[in-house]
């Protein structure tokens, strides 16, 4: 559990030993997942060693365009975010919520076994750390709680990164959810060339230190790591003007961009799909051809799809500019009404993997009319 | 690690629990009431529900449909849900016989301010399938006939064959619900109003409009026209509902699909107060 | 869907095409038998020599229009027929054939054949809904069989066919695959086509040839302008456009655009 009290002291940890903690939770039945390299891309999947991290990698991002490049070094975490996040394990892409048979006495619907995999997650950035505190308010802090949501959630072991640089498509700053990891972690690793400053925010996360060969850090390594820190929010331009930027959007439901950008924008869900907040699902039925034995399906579906707003007498939001619409003013308005907080964590993956390079920032600095923010940065 | 709250939820919210249908009544043409009872009885004995909310038929190999819910809260008997055949659900409902099972989630949504309307006169516009939702509404204000002032049923068909539960009226104007009615088309044999509902909304007396509430349900441009006759009539736009509708797959707020800018219309709504979507009512697609 | 005599009767017709949409009903081996036992085939060619005169409920047409005769053919299997769905790419769109749309007809007869004057052929390969009235499309080159089963179940219990209309993009994503466009730059019609294949192409590291036909609401330009402006040949564009769905309006009036343009 995290937030109880704990020493708080930072330690020095050497490279090698990432690879002791890796063991460690797989020792303890966690299935670790880490990044890694595939498909031209640096993506999250199940590692049991520390050579599958893409160490001496790293990521260059820009609107529609992702490319993976050398580093001139062996940073294991020397990157920013890519195409997956952590929701994939949390809130599964296809699930099965509930079943149904029919016995003698009718249709009898059943629930699934809560789900018992142990996931340690290795390398969760401050922006992530921010959408699973997210997808946590949306999926177990309303009236109702996902059950599939819960079970996966419960058991996570989150170890973050802090993040070191930044991409040009990165925009955490502006909506103060990092680069630095402040909570929601069991451990969080800050690289260094030689290994790693590490500190706790968990007990489970004390207890796992304790396993480790840690040493104290040097007052040059301190400085180090504050530098690196400081390099991240350093390289970041681009920027989101959130000040009052619910009403800003609310009350420009009419505004001309909308159908601008409703002829750019595919309405091919690409951003809703890598966005690690966005929760938006279907359930359809899928049954044997007796038609006896039933599977409800749950898959991630998205706001941008036609048939999301399907109703028998017509379609809701019938044009992709409705659509668009619907998730800006959804992920950047009403989600603060609705839970709180922004829908977003300034991750930048909506504008890395849409196709065709649609940046939202530009999209609401365009809806505010100050031209603030361009395409290629335009911090302020 | 984390401790994930779970405050009230004792049983998962996907599961369906089993219903069968006890009776089927034909109400107009493609309508028809489902009387519906649970097949565990701790089930039909923990069952309970406020008027206005809905519950999600389920149909396996078919998926759901949200229904609202039709009968009396207060009574005991059936769980009666009137449905038009729309949609491969509702068709697939139509073609099931009475003895069958299927399941069923809920009650899920918000409810009609009964409470609220304490004290003051109570306006009830509606049309066609629109009813369905407020007959428990309108079971619960006569149930409790006393709290409240004139109560007043607004309702509006497309042709006179299009009124649900007109056998129920005589009985309602009895216990002291004043029922007016209009349809857009006329038939020979009708001697009522023709015209919108709306219509019947300025021309009755409204003699204390701080205390009278509006509760309305029908297509949302018929409620934005309500809303603004009964501003016109000086009724304030806090005393003022509407029952809302989108599409709805998951019914507990986790799905996304029916949302309406800030409002999950299946957890905030479908009931809610005019004043806190009304900016909304008229944006197009959205 | 029932007739007085129990089970719907079933006929599968074939027009210009490789036969292989059909095949995938006869793939679908596991369920083939029950799938058949839902309904009474009576005319299936590529399946049983054994045929049954009309009228059908349902008809499964294979295939573009190509020849006069095929011009006729589909009027007669319209009357007789009470509920026609198109399979396939070369029926709901023309197919690869209708290549042919943007080329001489009469150049390609005379070039392969000996003896052209045997030959009846039309000048284009057109898509049964240019034609007659189509209850339903069924996309893919070739179809998914499993979609196909869901609209005769469908069919058969009286409800509407599920089939997903949104993009490749989402089964992409579902996969976990990595976008190929966004990370090495190679064109794909992913995001402007419909889902069905389960985005087998992208799963293996070749961007999407749009077997699927259009999304609904497409802005194909949009794709396009950004994959030029990110490289791409127009000449590349145009002949991605114009590949089993070429006869598709989208696709089609996209890929005259680019050419126009090079």
């Amino acid at each position: 559990m995290i937030n109880q009290q704990l020493s708080g002291k930072e330690m020095f940890l050497p490279k090698s030993e990432i690879q002791s903690l890796i063991d460690l939770l797989r020792n303890d039945g966690f299935t670790v997942v880490g990044p890694t390299i595939d498909q031209e891309a640096i993506v999250y999947n199940e590692i049991a060693s520390v050579d599958e991290l893409p160490r001496g990698w790293t990521d260059r991002q820009e609107p529609g365009k992702y490319r993976l490049q050398k580093r001139g070094d062996d940073a294991c975490f020397g990157f920013v975010v890519g195409p997956h996040s952590w929701k994939k394990y949390l809130f599964p892409p296809l699930t099965t919520v509930a079943s149904a048979e029919k016995t003698e006495a009718g249709w009898q619907a059943r629930t699934p076994e809560p789900d018992s995999t142990r996931f340690a997650f290795l390398g969760v950035r401050a922006c992530e750390l921010a959408a699973i505190g997210i997808q946590d308010r949306v999926f177990t802090e309303g009236t109702y709680v996902d059950p599939v949501y819960a079970a996966r959630r419960r058991n996570a072991f989150i170890i973050a990164v802090n993040c070191t640089q930044a991409a040009p498509t990165c925009f955490c700053s502006s909506m103060n959810t990092g680069p630095r990891c402040t909570s929601g972690y069991d451990l969080a690793l800050t690289e260094l060339e030689d290994g790693f400053v590490i500190e706790s925010g968990s007990k489970e996360g004390e207890s796992l230190v304790a396993g480790l060969a840690t040493q104290d850090l040097t007052s040059a390594q301190i400085t180090k790591a504050d530098s690196v820190r400081q390099q991240a929010v350093d390289q970041q331009t681009r920027h989101l003007d959130t000040e009052g930027i619910r009403d800003v959007l609310l009350t420009n439901l009419s505004h001309t961009r909308w159908e601008e950008i409703g002829d750019r924008c595919l309405g091919c869900t690409n951003c809703t799909m890598v966005c690690p907040t966005c929760f938006c699902s279907s359930v359809e039925e899928v049954a044997d051809l007796s038609g006896e034995t039933v599977e409800r399906q749950r898959h991630w579906d998205s706001c941008f799809n036609l048939s999301f707003s399907y109703m028998s007498h017509g379609t809701t939001r019938d044009r992709i500019s409705h659509r668009y619409r619907q998730w800006l003013t959804h992920k950047l308005a009403s989600w603060h009404d609705q839970f709180d907080t922004s829908g977003c964590v300034g991750c930048g993956r909506c504008i890395t993997w849409c196709p065709v390079g649609i940046d939202l920032t530009e999209e609401v600095a365009a809806i505010r009319g100050d031209g603030s923010a361009s395409a290629t940065g335009g911090a302020t | 690690m984390r401790t994930v709250a779970c405050p009230s939820q004792v049983v998962d919210p996907w599961l369906a629990h089993t219903v069968r249908i006890v009776s089927i009544t034909d109400e107009v043409e493609g309508v028809a009431t489902y009387h519906l009872e649970f097949a565990d009885a701790d089930t039909a004995d923990s069952y309970s529900f406020l008027p206005g909310q809905f519950n999600m038929l389920y149909l396996p190999g078919v998926g759901e449909a949200a229904i609202s819910i039709s009968s009396d809260p207060s009574a005991q008997g059936t769980l009666d849900h009137t449905v038009r055949i729309a949609g491969n659900v509702t068709g697939e409902l139509a073609r099931t016989d009475v003895g069958s099972t299927f399941g069923l989630r809920g009650p899920f949504g918000s409810s009609w301010p009964i409470d609220d309307c304490a004290g003051g006169d109570v306006v009830i516009v509606t049309g066609g399938i629109g009813l369905a939702p407020l007959r428990p509404a309108i079971y619960e204000f006569l149930n409790r006939k006393s709290e409240f002032g004139h109560i007043t049923l607004l309702y509006g068909a497309r042709n006179p064959f299009g009124m649900l539960y007109t056998s129920e009226y005589d009985d309602w104007q009895l216990r002291g619900l004043n029922v007016n009615t209009t349809v857009d088309r006329s038939s020979q044999a009708w001697q009522g109003n023709v015209g919108v509902v709306t219509q019947l909304l300025d021309r009755m007396p409204v003699p204390d409009p701080k205390k009278t509430s509006v509760l309305c349900c029908g297509p949302e441009v018929m409620m934005w026209y309500t809303a603004r006759s009964a501003l016109g009539r000086r009724i304030p736009k806090d005393r003022i509902w509407v029952s809302l509708e989108r599409n709805m797959n998951c019914a507990i707020g986790l799905c996304g699909h029916c949302q309406f800018g800030p409002t999950f219309v299946c957890k905030d709504g479908p009931v809610i107060r005019y004043d806190r979507v009304a900016s909304l009512l008229k944006v197009e697609g959205f | 869907m029932s007739t007085s005599a129990g089970k719907p009767k079933l006929g599968v017709f074939k027009f210009a095409s490789c036969d292989g949409c059909q095949l995938s009903l006869l793939d679908a081996e596991d369920h083939l038998l029950d799938v058949l036992g839902l309904v009474d085939v009576t005319y299936f060619l590529e399946a049983t020599s054994h045929i049954e005169d009309g009228p059908y409920d349902v008809a499964l047409v294979e295939g573009s229009i190509t020849t006069p005769h095929d011009q006729e053919r589909i009027q007669d299997i319209r009357r007789q027929s009470s509920f026609l769905i198109t399979i396939g790419a070369c029926a709901t769109a023309g197919g690869i054939q209708a290549l042919r749309n943007w080329a001489d007809c009469d150049d390609f007869i005379r070039t392969v054949y000996a003896s052209p004057e045997y030959i009846s052929s039309l000048a284009t390969s057109t898509a049964i809904a240019d034609h007659v009235q189509v209850d339903f499309e069924l996309r893919g080159c070739p179809i998914n069989q499993y979609q196909l089963i869901e609209v005769i179940q469908s069919l058969v219990a009286g409800r509407k066919p599920r089939t997903r209309t949104h993009s490749v993009c989402m089964d992409c994503k579902q996969r976990g695959n990595v976008c190929i466009t966004v990370a090495t730059g190679e064109p794909c019609l992913g995001p402007v086509t419909q889902s069905g294949c389960g985005a087998i192409c992208p799963t293996y590291n070749r961007g999407c040839y749009g077997c699927y036909g259009p999304a609904k609401q497409i802005h194909a330009q949009s794709l396009t302008d950004h994959l030029i402006g990110e490289g791409a040949a127009p000449a590349h564009v145009v002949q991605l456009l114009r590949n089993f769905n070429s006869g598709a309006e989208p696709f089609r009036d996209e890929s005259n655009r680019v050419e126009a343009l090079t």
